[in-house]
């Protein structure tokens, strides 16, 4: 149980450095680097959780694909980083003010006596034949099907919504339209002309 | 033995840290949504800490969920961001300002 505690601490020391991190590092790319450690570190405290499904996904989905996608759009937009800082130093009091007030707050109401392990006791480990996945699989096929039909919409919508946005017309560009091809008629292209004869 | 609170203090410090980040990182809006992804995971992880607690599996449901619409957003707003950028060079917050409201 110690080493569990010792594996905890472990995780939580390089989830809030890398959380600091990406808030404070000067180039994006590093930044996106930083949150993926992040993710990686929270799968592992998900584990000791017990979630492992959970954890799976988090690395397959976030750093898999979303993470993807934002070091591809960093890579993509040539963003000049240097006059990206300006500003850094004149916000930082407030902002350091307003996230030690939230702090402070949420430990005095986390720490105070609800969520006190006598009244959360730990508990029992899972056995070892018990499945996360399948347990999530019953929940979600059965009492939130409905929910999970609408998460499949909202990610076509998302998909719709993202491809709508990038694709942009150039009316500069030469491009076929074959339908156009296609359909033309004898009448388009060959004019028959009469005329008489010319006299020799 | 790890309590919930310890859980729900990590989770509190991720978000604030999260929170701080959105006040300074004025200029660049990838890391803006970076903060908000990593709010999203301090919620998370309180879900699942409360899952795991109370034994009932729907906080883990939820986390699913959440997931997804992140998933979602995260698309979303970085489309929209790749059409500001070609329409103002530019992602610095305090440069977009022509809806002036």
């Amino acid at each position: 149980m110690n080493f569990e505690i010792f594996l905890f601490y472990v995780f939580a020391a390089i989830l809030v450095f890398s959380a600091f991190r990406v808030i404070t590092v000067r180039n994006p790319v590093f930044a996106a680097m930083f949150l993926v450690l992040t993710f990686f570190t929270c799968a592992g405290i998900w584990l000791l959780l017990e979630a492992e499904f959970l954890a799976i996904t988090l690395v397959l989905v976030y750093v898999g694909a979303v993470m993807v996608l934002f070091l591809f759009v960093v890579m993509m937009l040539d963003i000049n980083v240097e006059p990206g800082r300006e500003g850094f130093v004149s916000y930082l009091p407030v902002g350091l003010l307003v996230g030690a007030i939230m702090l402070i707050e949420m430990i005095f109401l986390i720490t105070q006596r609800y969520f006190k392990s006598e009244n959360f006791p730990a508990p029992q480990r899972a056995a070892e034949d018990v499945s996360n996945t399948k347990e999530l699989g019953r929940l979600l096929y059965s009492e939130y099907l409905f929910q999970f039909e609408i998460a499949a919409i909202i990610l076509l919508v998302a998909i719709v919504a993202a491809i709508a946005l990038t694709m942009r017309r150039r009316p500069d560009t030469k491009y076929q339209k074959p339908s156009e091809q296609i359909g033309v008629s004898k009448a388009e292209r060959l004019r028959i002309v009469q005329m008489p004869s010319e006299k020799r | 033995m790890i309590s919930l609170s310890h859980y729900l203090v990590l989770g509190a410090l991720l978000f604030c840290l999260s929170v701080v980040g959105i006040f300074l990182n004025r200029k660049n809006v990838i890391i803006l949504l970076m903060s908000i992804e990593l709010m999203l995971l301090a919620v998370n992880l309180n879900f699942v800490a409360f899952s795991h607690f109370l034994g009932d599996g729907a906080g883990q449901i939820f986390v699913f969920f959440i997931l997804t619409v992140a998933a979602a957003e995260a698309a979303i707003g970085l489309a929209i961001l790749v059409v500001l950028f070609r329409n103002r060079q530019t992602i610095n917050v305090a440069d977009l300002d022509e809806l002036k409201g």
